[in-house]
């Protein structure tokens, strides 16, 4: 795969379709991936790599790029066009300054999650079946799939591109997966429980703001976390109330308009599994207002932002409340 | 220098609010028994604070040989100012310091001829110095002061320069402001090319303070008019919270500003990055 | 040297425990480790290190500085802390020991920090030498002995024993209030176990980074050099870097209003972040290059300056292992190295 998108990209250079191409760019390790921009066929043979290790999702970075003279190639796995889609309706991406190929993905692995599992010295990691055989400084160690692999990768939504100019490889479908199953599991705790639980995850939060400055959805030019004129601009949590409320209100801002991509859980240095919240968010509304996916589409109005005579009334929340 | 408490502040009582400018006011400030709430030397600093809003780091705009109070002539831009600009005499406020170098008044100024050379409210901390040389007159030889800003409302501390300054007969003061204005008829023009039509002595050792824009165009006039960088003095601002080199935030190359600025030499400034 | 039985080290730090306030590395529900508060049957982790480095127990995320009362116009002013308590920081690794040497250069250069320094004095660090280092570990760069650990009093592990070592008084003083528990012990498979150890380290990958080309006197050589741009152009300008970093030490100090006074409070910040230097006039760092060059110049050029030499780094490895778009100090030498 990796040879035909290097490939690709050197043709697109040279016919003068894009100038440059952004991408992920090989590091000191097998896992440490950057994501880059590639401006020659030289820069692409020397540092070019997509592999099981090239996770980070590139659409954000277009908003930024696609404002740049010259047209840019951006290679997107099929849950990032989700988040490009979701960009392109939010008119964050200038999509005439984008050259989509669709490429597929069968799923990230994970460093961190491999060094949680014990294993020290990570060499190289190597697919094989339903295993990941790891060389270590060590020796080899050899664990299941599902143990080195990303957990958004793991309930993964859609093998689909919902945007692309070109695919290399066949496109894939939208798979009934069983993302929510945390989240129901959340909700069929009590009360005190759920608390505790995020009590115990957001506790571990040293806001460090990698979840939002990754996230697709949280493009404002300026946070209002960031500025000190707003009251609640903070580096540090002043107290545990607060520590709690930024990403839950970080997950009602994005309501509606995440997509699931799973960055945020991802980057987490702390491994707080924030996606958690959106989900119960888009399982909500899933469950309220219809079956709605972010980012399917570019055109369609979310949920939040239209009104129908079918919405559910405000109501529910009292209703749930005293459930 | 400093207690070991050195982010603790004292209480400072502000005594007297004067309005220098349309957006710049003079505090008066002592400790609650009276009396100065410590000793300075003229370009240091001090943090000033409201507990709620903030604190920032001022210049210390009275000189060290005013033995009863402090004064900080303050410009109204920010949150923390606006509060300060909104207060009444009586009024506590916080106060740390001494922070920072100084002007080298006891030893490189010392018998020198000198230059000041303000725009605005770069004029603050040169105030300091200017008093604190016309106090020890005898240490030094002749002052001139080139002073401009945008309108004759806009001179800082300009009853002081009338009053005080310019009937002192070791002291030559050079006006200017930057547009024409009824009832001024003084030089018209800007800071930089008035330095440059007085053409003053390059035997001087020259201080200058004032906004970023002025100072480049001032040190360029000075340089044509053939003085070097290791004869300008200047102070420098940026953004502090600790005030004693750790926060990290006013860090230009190996430097802090609060620590060892706000006063540099121009050959010292050339050798940090370019990014203050 | 003086030993205990790696089974018995629950009687160990029980009786630390019993006299003082004792942290330990230990697991996480996830996998990773983090330093708590000992409570009796809590295990050492088995991972390498934490993810939030030592720097903690001197210079938490956040602290009170002062409280103020305001009424009308008056303003009292409080001094919020209360007693340290004396504790033992046990299991610290040789580059988070050395990162408080570098610490100590800032916060207790003249005027010292007294939160810190109070810190400081209460504080025994036990550190516990490395014998499984990741292919993230680079301490050897900037001469740390992954083997032969820094800090108050040193820990050595032959895979059945931990051996004692003190580093200085307050270290012998520790191993003095343990002693009763403690046995002489053969170091001959401890000398194996170590060198064994040194042998890896000196295969790990990133073994032979070296900052021959880095100091004090590199300023304009690099403050200038090309390779900013790319290296900074995907950063996320998060603070994740910052805030797992040992020797990260800048802090902003802001009021928080509790309603009934004002808390003055101090608490982590990041050079990496927008704000950082923004002034109601302008900002010098307008753009995310500049703030990523400041980060590295200041850890690889501009500290060295003003500390004989002594690198702002510990390659501890968290930046490596922690930044979601995985550029890091490392990535930064060998870019500015290339001529």
């Amino acid at each position: 795969m990796q040879e035909a998108m290097i490939s690709k990209a050197k043709a697109l250079l040279a016919d003068g379709t894009v100038t440059r191409v952004i991408g992920w760019k090989r590091g000191e390790f097998v896992y440490d991936v950057t994501p880059a921009v590639f401006e020659s066929a030289q820069e692409l043979d020397e540092g070019f790599v997509y592999d099981d290790f090239t996770a980070a999702n590139v659409s954000k970075y277009l908003i930024k790029e696609s404002r740049k003279e010259g047209k840019i190639l951006c290679f997107l796995k099929p849950c990032d066009t989700y988040s490009f889609n979701q960009l392109i309706k939010e008119h964050r991406i200038i999509r005439e300054n984008v050259y989509i190929v669709g490429i597929p993905s069968d799923g990230k692995l994970d460093a961190e999650k491999i060094k949680s599992k014990g294993i020290t010295g990570i060499l190289s990691a190597q697919r094989d079946g339903d295993t990941v055989k790891v060389e270590t400084l060590y020796g080899i160690e050899t664990l299941p799939l599902a143990d080195a692999m990303l957990e958004k990768c793991l309930s993964c939504k859609s093998k689909k591109h919902v945007i692309y100019d070109e695919l290399i490889g066949e496109d894939g479908e939208v798979i009934d997966s069983d993302r929510f199953d945390m989240v129901e599991k959340l909700e069929n705790m009590t009360a005190e429980e759920r608390f505790e639980f995020w009590r115990s995850e957001l506790s571990k939060c040293i806001r460090c703001n990698a979840c939002r400055n990754v996230c697709p959805a949280c493009s404002c030019e300026k946070c209002v976390f960031d500025n000190p004129q707003s009251g609640v601009e903070n580096k540090a949590p002043a107290d545990s109330f607060e520590e709690n409320m930024f990403h839950i209100i970080r997950a009602f801002h994005v309501a509606g308009r995440c997509t699931d991509c799973g960055e945020c859980s991802r980057v987490c240095p702390q491994n707080i599994p924030l996606h958690l919240l959106n989900r119960k968010f888009i399982k909500d509304i899933n469950s309220l207002y219809g079956e709605y996916q972010a980012g399917e589409d570019t055109t369609s109005r979310s949920p939040l932002t239209n009104y129908d005579t079918e919405d559910c009334e405000p109501k529910i929340v009292h209703e749930r409340g005293v459930e | 220098m400093n207690s070991i408490e050195t982010l603790i502040p004292k209480i400072g009582v502000v005594t007297d609010i004067r309005q220098d400018t349309p957006d710049v006011k003079t505090f008066r400030v002592v400790s609650p028994e009276g009396g100065k709430l410590f000793e300075h030397m003229p370009g240091q600093c001090a943090m000033l604070s409201v507990p709620g809003v903030g604190e920032g780091m001022f210049s210390i705009t009275s000189s060290p040989t005013n033995k009863e109070f402090m004064e900080f002539s303050i410009k109204k831009c920010g949150c923390l100012t606006g509060w300060l600009h909104a207060m009444d005499v009586g009024q506590q406020i916080t106060v740390r310091g001494p922070y920072g170098n100084h002007f080298p008044v006891e030893t490189e100024l010392k018998g020198r001829d000198l230059l000041f050379i303000a725009g605005g409210i770069g004029l603050a901390p040169l105030r300091s110095v200017i008093n604190y040389v016309r106090d020890k007159r005898e240490n030094y030889g002749s002052i001139q002061v080139i002073y401009g800003s945008r309108s004759k409302d806009d001179l800082v501390d300009y009853q002081e320069i009338l009053d005080e300054w310019m009937n002192d007969p070791g002291v030559e003061v050079d006006l200017t402001i930057d547009n024409p204005q009824e009832g001024w008829d003084g030089h018209v023009g800007f800071v930089p090319n008035y330095v440059k039509e007085l053409a003053p002595s390059t035997d001087k050792t020259v201080l200058v303070c004032g906004p970023p824009i002025m100072i480049k165009f001032t040190l360029a006039g000075l340089k044509e008019l053939g003085f070097t960088d290791t004869q300008v003095y200047t102070t420098m601002e940026l953004r502090m919270k600790c005030a004693v080199g750790k926060c990290g935030r006013c860090n230009i190359g190996n430097k802090y500003v609060c620590k060892d600025g706000p006063v540099f030499r121009f050959d010292e400034l050339g050798e940090l990055p370019d990014e203050y | 040297m003086l030993k205990i039985a790696i089974d018995s080290l629950g009687e160990l730090f029980g009786k630390i425990a019993s006299a003082q306030t004792l942290y330990i590395p230990a697991d996480r529900p996830d996998g990773e480790a983090e330093y708590r508060k000992y409570e009796p049957g809590m295990k050492l982790t088995g991972r390498l290190n934490t993810v939030r480095s030592a720097k903690d127990f001197f210079f938490p995320q956040t602290e009170s500085l002062v409280d103020f009362k305001v009424e009308g116009k008056n303003i009292e002013v409080i001094d919020p802390r209360k007693e340290c308590e004396d504790f033992v920081v046990f299991g610290v690794r040789a580059c988070d020991a050395r990162s408080f040497t570098i610490l100590d250069k800032v916060f207790l250069a003249d005027p010292v920090d007294s939160y810190y320094k109070n810190r400081r004095d209460h504080g025994t660090i036990v550190t516990m030498a490395c014998t499984r280092p990741a292919e993230t570990c680079f301490c050897g760069t900037f001469g740390i002995d992954a083997t032969a650990p820094e800090g108050d009093a040193a820990c050595f592990s032959d895979g059945e024993s931990i051996f004692f070592k003190a580093n200085n008084d307050k270290g012998q003083r520790f191993i003095d209030s343990i002693s009763s528990l403690l046995e002489e012990g053969d170091t001959a498979k401890l000398d194996e176990v170590q060198s064994k150890t040194r042998e890896i380290l000196k295969k790990l990958p990133l073994a032979a980074l070296s900052t021959e080309n880095f100091g004090g006197d590199k300023l304009n050589e690099y403050f200038n050099s090309d390779k900013w741009g790319e290296l900074s152009e995907s950063c996320l300008g998060c603070g994740t870097c910052t805030f797992v970093c040992p020797t990260c030490q800048c802090y902003d100090i802001k009021d928080f209003d509790t309603g009934h006074g004002i808390k003055r409070f101090r608490c982590w910040d990041s050079c990496m972040y927008s704000d950082f230097t923004k002034m109601a006039h302008g900002n010098p760092r307008l753009t995310q290059l500049e703030r990523f060059r400041q980060r590295f110049m200041h850890k690889l050029v501009y500290f060295p300056k003003n500390n004989d030499g002594e690198f702002g780094c510990v390659g501890c490895g968290r930046c490596l292992s922690k930044c979601p778009i995985s550029m890091n100090i490392v990535k930064v030498m060998k870019a500015l190295e290339e001529k």
